[in-house]
């Protein structure tokens, strides 16, 4: 019989650790996808930030290191520019990349570094046990939240792709979910674009995912699907922000 | 021999680097070790390397921790509080093995202290330079040539180690001129040697027949982490035995035995040659390397003729004094002569105390 | 041997040269070892300058002593607040043009020269500070004049008419400093 389909071998059949219904586990699925398609797996590093996307360090079989919290970009900074010819791309939540990493994402962004930036904004901290991330929306609840999201004490969800789209340097900037088959392949389409984006030398791109975190949210993981479409999608609308990548 | 030049502390400091091999410098603006980015944004570029001005002193240590990650010579540099800043990233280092050379050129403290000279930073870098209880090597320069050749080796041991190493300079080291002649500039086909001998480790890529390069400052085994501890460890031990430097002055017929590391050292030398040349019997200990610490060349004072043992530092609390006292174990006493704020040990400083003790009879 | 030289001034007067080139001089020419330390203020402009020179025929001990031998203040400022500094038996050199004040004590002795007025003579204030170090040098003889001389014309002023301004102005210095010794 002819195999159609397999598991792509960047990931080395380790058992993932997330929870059911967590999108991790098809992001790095997308992400080593593409990784063997394109053909450069062997010369590719992740830089992982900090909280569940750590559980993939015994996942995958391409190069790979941690990140002190919020620090990727300025980890993958070095890394990029010390060894060009590394495919650099960093792996952070929502917590990593816009709280405590805010200056390293935006400043990575703004030098135009060449690499590589996955984001996955679920609204909280996953981990570390769901407390309020700076994407947390108005109203949802997280255990340091107790009474939910209130602008006047937190203020407003950030929109990170919509910030960095503020700056001139980076090249490309989309937001994708992975709640239905389609967006799982405009997700994967995304990745692609990221990285042949930094393999042609053209500069700093982000591909935020918007995701959920059943277990945070306290929702079953179909209902998290429905929570995800209908209020998530609303703050944060799925679609292309920029794409320089004609324009060279 | 090359030639003697006449050069800025921090300047001969970024030029030893680059001798070295270094082909990475990040660092954030701060008083007073300027001289070392803006010498580095002017000759990294020369030699094909990278320097990057990083938007604080946190981004900058993690660029190069990503650098010294692709087994490239790296470094960063930076001034007590910022210091501070840039020692997450160091115990990220320390944890993850990744080699890296970092210069704290100490000012005043504590918070933002002072931009003038001082020694405030001895226990931050000696005993906690960040979480989790990692050592380093410290290399502490008495002179612009002591710094340049500390600063060459600096690269080799954090190499071999696959560690952080400091560089624990003062805003004097920083700022002074002196004489000096550099070390010989390794050629690019040496440079890329060393970067090459990392590459099994380095996270640069591997082909899927090779094991992949795997840097994790963390584990989710208890037992790993604990087998990891006990790893770092005996690299921390074998410092010891083997690297250990220090310059040891008269301890056999002493009656006065100084002790101080850095700037103060070459104070406390100079007054202890003018002392011995007026017939007083002053020794000296200075510790080069203050991480390990000379404590053995404490059992080799003559406790017959040593009266006392007199800890002379920039820093108002004494820090090394604790070092020291461990070093003697009672053997003397032990004395401070101390200065704080900036202000710069004197020798009439040293002289006062000193004479205090001899005057002050025996023990 | 040791000799301790302090310079003060305004920003601006060219001090940090005067130690710089002082420094650099017994570098390049002489066995001594020699230290060069600057001491700003936290103000980029306005402020006051000063530097330390230190040169030893041993290891330099303190690059900035309390107590020096020798002073050069640049202007009134200076010499009110290092007066005090200068050894029993040591010189301050003044820029007399500015400092009025005088040294409140009878065991250094005071050299003063009219530098800024001389620079404006020359046609630039710009070179007070070479004028200066050679009246120090002059004074002291303390190193070869052409070694400094070279330096000078080595370090500053690339343009012809820099090296020639520059020239006139060390000599200038050079021959108040003589004359100035001979007096005492």
């Amino acid at each position: 019989m002819e195999a159609v389909y397999s598991r792509t071998k960047t990931l080395n059949g380790n058992l993932l650790g997330f929870c059911p219904g967590c999108m991790h586990g098809t992001v790095f699925k997308l992400i080593g996808e593409v990784l063997e398609e394109m053909n450069i797996d062997s010369s590719t590093t992740a830089i992982l930030g900090i909280g569940c996307c750590g559980l993939a360090q015994e996942v995958v079989s391409y190069d790979l290191a941690t990140a002190p919290h919020g620090r990727a970009c300025a980890v993958a900074t070095g890394l990029k520019r010390a060894n060009p010819d590394t495919i650099v791309f960093t792996y952070q939540g929502d917590g990593d990349l816009a709280s405590i990493g805010l200056a390293e994402t935006i400043h990575a962004a703004n030098r135009g570094e060449n690499i590589t930036t996955i984001f996955i904004n679920n609204g909280i901290y996953g981990m570390t046990g769901g407390q309020m991330a700076p994407t947390t929306l108005v109203g949802m609840k997280a255990t340091t939240a107790p009474g939910g999201r209130d602008p006047g004490q937190h203020g407003y969800p950030l929109h990170m792709a919509e910030i960095i789209d503020q700056l001139i340097a980076p090249v490309y900037i989309e937001r994708v979910s992975c709640n239905n088959p389609a967006n799982v392949r405009r997700t994967k389409n995304a990745i692609r674009k990221a990285f042949r984006n930094q393999i042609e030398c053209r500069g700093y791109s982000l591909v935020e995912v918007v995701t959920s975190c059943p277990t945070n949210w306290g929702l079953n993981p179909g209902k998290s699907l429905g929570f995800l479409e209908e209020n998530m999608f609303k703050e944060f609308p799925l679609g292309v922000l920029r794409d320089n990548t004609e324009v060279k | 021999m090359s030639k003697k030049l006449f050069l800025k502390g921090g300047e001969a400091i970024a030029e030893a680097a680059v001798r070295a091999g270094c082909r990475f410098y990040a660092g954030y603006p701060i008083t007073p070790q300027n001289e070392i980015p803006e010498y580095m944004a002017r000759r990294q570029p020369q030699v094909g390397g990278v320097f990057v001005q990083g938007e604080s002193e946190i981004a900058s240590v993690n660029m190069v921790y990503g650098a010294g990650a692709s087994g490239t010579r790296s470094m960063t540099s930076s001034s007590s509080v910022g210091i501070s800043l840039k020692s997450e990233g160091i115990s990220y280092c320390a944890s993850a093995r990744v080699p890296m050379v970092y210069v704290n050129m100490q000012r005043g403290g504590p918070g933002v202290g002072t931009i003038q000279a001082s020694q405030q930073d001895y226990f931050q870098a000696t005993k906690a330079s960040g979480n989790g209880g990692f050592r380093m090597i410290v290399l502490a320069p008495s002179t612009v040539q002591e710094a340049v050749d500390m600063t060459y080796q600096a690269f080799d041991l954090a190499d071999r180690d696959r560690n952080p190493v400091l560089i624990l300079g003062d805003g004097v080291i920083g700022t002074i001129m002196e004489p000096v002649v550099l070390p010989e500039m390794k050629s690019d086909e040496e440079v890329a040697a060393l970067k090459a001998k990392h590459h099994g480790w380095a996270i640069v890529g591997h082909s899927r027949e090779e094991k992949r390069g795997f840097l994790t400052p963390g584990f989710w085994s208890t037992d790993s982490l604990e087998a990891h501890c006990l790893e770092l460890e005996k690299l921390y031990s074998s410092w010891e035995e083997n690297d250990v430097q220090v310059e040891e002055l008269y301890l056999e017929d002493a009656e006065v035995v100084l002790v101080a590391y850095g700037t103060s050292a070459r104070i406390a030398k100079s007054t202890m040659e003018i002392m011995r040349d007026e017939g007083c019997r002053i020794g000296m200990i200075r510790p080069k390397t203050v991480s390990p610490f000379p404590a053995r060349s404490f059992d080799r004072i003559n406790y017959d003729t040593c009266r006392c043992v007199l800890d002379v530092e920039m820093s108002i609390p004494a820090q090394m004094l604790y070092d020291v006292r461990l070093g003697v174990k009672d053997r003397a006493p032990v004395e401070c002569c101390l200065r704080s704020g900036g202000n710069l040990i004197e020798r009439e400083d040293v002289v006062k105390e000193i004479k205090k003790i001899l005057e002050g009879g025996g023990r | 041997m040791e000799l301790n030289l302090m310079v003060a001034g305004f920003g601006g007067q060219g001090v940090m040269m005067i130690g710089k080139l002082l420094s650099q001089a017994v570098c390049d020419s002489t066995d001594y070892n020699v230290t060069f330390f600057p001491s700003y203020g936290a103000q980029q402009r306005g402020g006051t300058a000063n530097c330390y020179v230190v040169i030893a025929d041993g290891d330099v001990g303190s690059p900035k002593p309390a107590l020096v031998d020798q002073l050069i203040v640049m202007n009134d400022v200076s010499m009110v607040r290092y007066r005090n500094n200068v050894r029993s038996s040591g010189i301050i050199f003044t820029n007399s043009s500015l400092v009025q004040s005088s040294a409140e004590r009878g065991d250094v002795t005071v050299v003063p020269i009219p530098v800024t007025e001389m620079a404006l003579e020359l046609g630039s204030l710009k070179v007070l500070n070479i004028i200066m170090l050679g009246v120090y040098i002059g004074f002291s003889g303390l190193i070869d004049e052409d070694l400094v001389l070279d330096c000078i014309l080595r370090l500053l002023g690339k343009k012809p008419e820099f090296i020639e301004l520059n020239r006139k102005a060390f000599s200038l210095g050079l021959e108040a400093g003589r004359k100035a010794k001979e007096k005492v």
